[in-house]
């Protein structure tokens, strides 16, 4: 099973009018592997990702997943009700800003359950056992397990999203800037984490970042995106250590160094 | 009396009713299913019960009987008012018994007095999305509706126990009728919603400014949503009506002066009154009718 990729996208194309958004992606996930798309500001990586996670409609192309039964399904060609069931089953989306992916106005622990409520789970003990354990999983005290995430901090929002994606044990994950916005401490907690819950879970992930060390850190492989082409793509090290396109190779040299 | 102010039959014109009508009809076929429909301006400001007002308007004959309750009561403001223009506009018979009446507005509850069929229950509804609260987008709270994702609902009860230890919602408390649709009861206490189950009555639900009418027709299951281990309860009074002795009833708290005086009576007016004329008394009733005036 592990020959068959998870998620298939072919000539993936968006455009917003005559402009592009992204051109022409193909590629393929595989079980377990986290992929990093990376550019710059507008060169296309959060159109590309709503794309593959069905939140905006491509112009063309296709995208099949794998399904749990093992059949490709395009996710386009599904019915609405599908597409929703999976992205609040089988997937996950981290949003850059966490107050997108949470509730703001129910605790933490309803945040967590709601997937669990969402597919029938209907006994409050249970749900509740969950929700702590996944706070513990994602290094928040479960005391804070009645709190609002209104009242936590920018870090712990963004841990309480992962925390609500993962609950259903989804096989695909997708991630917007999860770091954006932290400073650097937390980042790299942050960082260490999801690292850590990806290859425990075997994870397949897709993480959108401007950042190269973010990169450097999740992924196994990484797609460079340039004004909506893909223009270079291979495994992480490779990429980083010998880019190959002018643009990469200045991408490479423009981090700071401390 | 000059004939200055001529109303058609019940205030509102006869298309007007006719589309009322289209939209209760789609309501019945489609058990708790939000129909929108062209709400009008009525003589009332909303919150009043213009959805209810206009509900009663396209179904009331001349021949039917009419019991406007508000709270239970029958003889508050928005009761009187609205069984007034009723008895002005459609000249119909109007009544304060439960079982005399064919058409039955209400605000918050469900007579005492168990329905028959051939009665109508209409409902005045402030807000009629269960899920508002939670989710305030109506697109998607369609869409929540149309592919049945009511899991938010339960969101709602998981918080209620989370911070009370129990489901504290008291009022307004959702339902799923007919195994399909969630519904917001309007604002009755949950007490009454064992009522709706299996009704012999049609109940209407008409929301005037959000433009909604719903309906649970005869004989229709409708299930209050609750947790495995922490079922669905209605509320349980200590002490009995304290002016018929009433128990198992829907009683009101009346503060009876500033040192803690109070009193528990049945918050169905014409349920409390059946009760007294026929022999039984609460603590606090006085003794004889000329006491009591």
């Amino acid at each position: 099973m592990t020959d068959t990729p998870l998620l298939k996208v072919s000539g993936v194309s968006k455009f917003y009018g005559s402009r592009i958004g992204c051109k022409d992606v193909s590629f393929e996930l595989w079980p377990g592997e986290v992929l990093a798309i990376v550019g710059e500001s507008g060169s296309g990586k959060t159109t590309l990702l709503n794309c593959l996670s069905t939140r905006l409609m491509p112009t063309t192309g296709s995208i099949e997943y794998r399904m749990r039964d093992g059949n490709f399904r395009d996710l386009y060609h599904m019915s609405e009700a599908e597409r929703r069931f999976l992205m609040r089953t089988d997937w996950g989306f981290v949003h850059q800003n966490p107050a997108d992916g949470l509730r703001m106005t129910v605790s933490a622990g309803a945040n967590v359950g709601e997937r669990l409520m969402a597919i029938g789970d209907r006994h409050y003990g249970n749900i509740r056992e969950t929700a702590s354990d996944w706070l513990t999983r994602v290094e928040i005290s479960t005391d804070r397990i009645d709190d609002q995430p209104r009242a936590f901090s920018g870090g712990m929002r963004q841990r309480l999203q992962i925390a609500r994606n993962l609950v259903t044990g989804p096989r695909l994950v997708f991630m917007d800037e999860p770091t954006g916005g932290l400073d650097v401490s937390v980042q790299a907690r942050l960082l260490d984490l999801v690292r850590g819950l990806v290859n425990d879970l075997g994870l397949s992930a897709i993480v959108v970042t401007h950042d190269l060390a973010v990169a450097r850190l999740l992924s196994h492989r990484m797609m460079v995106m340039k004004d909506g082409h893909v223009i270079e793509h291979g495994l992480t090290d490779r990429v980083l250590d010998d880019p190959r396109e002018p643009y990469t190779q200045l991408l490479v040299s423009s981090i700071l160094q401390v | 009396m000059t004939d200055l102010a001529t109303y058609n039959f019940a205030y509102l014109d006869e298309q007007t009713k006719r589309m009322i009508r289209r939209a209760i009809l789609k309501a019945i076929a489609i058990p708790g299913y939000q129909v929108p429909f062209a709400s009008r301006e009525m003589p009332m400001p909303y919150g009043w019960g213009t959805g209810g007002v206009q509900v009663t308007a396209a179904i009331i004959g001349p021949e039917d009987v009419l019991k406007v309750i508000d709270q239970g009561a029958d003889d508050t403001t928005n009761a009187v008012s609205i069984r007034a223009f009723f008895q002005k506009v459609a000249n119909v018979a109007v009544t304060t018994h439960t079982k005399d009446a064919t058409i039955i507005q209400t605000r918050h509850r469900i007579p005492e007095q168990k329905l028959g069929a051939g009665q109508v229950l209409v409902y005045q509804v402030p807000i009629p999305e269960p899920l508002r609260f939670l989710e305030p987008r109506e697109t998607e709270t369609r869409k929540m509706h149309a592919l049945e994702e009511y899991g938010l609902m339960h969101v709602k009860l998981y918080e209620d126990i989370a911070r009370h230890g129990r489901i504290s919602t008291t009022y307004a408390y959702p339902v799923k009728v007919a195994g399909r649709y969630v519904m917001d009861p309007s604002p009755t206490p949950k007490f009454d919603n064992p009522k709706m189950h299996m009704s012999e009555a049609l109940q209407l639900f008409g929301a005037g400014r959000e433009k909604r009418i719903y309906a649970v027709p005869p004989y229709t299951e409708v299930v209050s949503l609750d947790f495995e281990d922490h079922p669905f309860e209605i509320q349980k009074f200590e002490q009995p009506c304290a002016l018929c002795g009433a128990q198992g009833v829907y009683l009101d708290e009346v503060v009876l002066d500033d040192k803690g005086g109070r009193m528990f009576v049945c918050s169905d007016t014409d349920h409390c009154e059946d009760r007294r004329e026929h022999g039984h008394a609460g603590e606090m009733l006085a003794p004889n009718k000329e006491a009591a005036e």
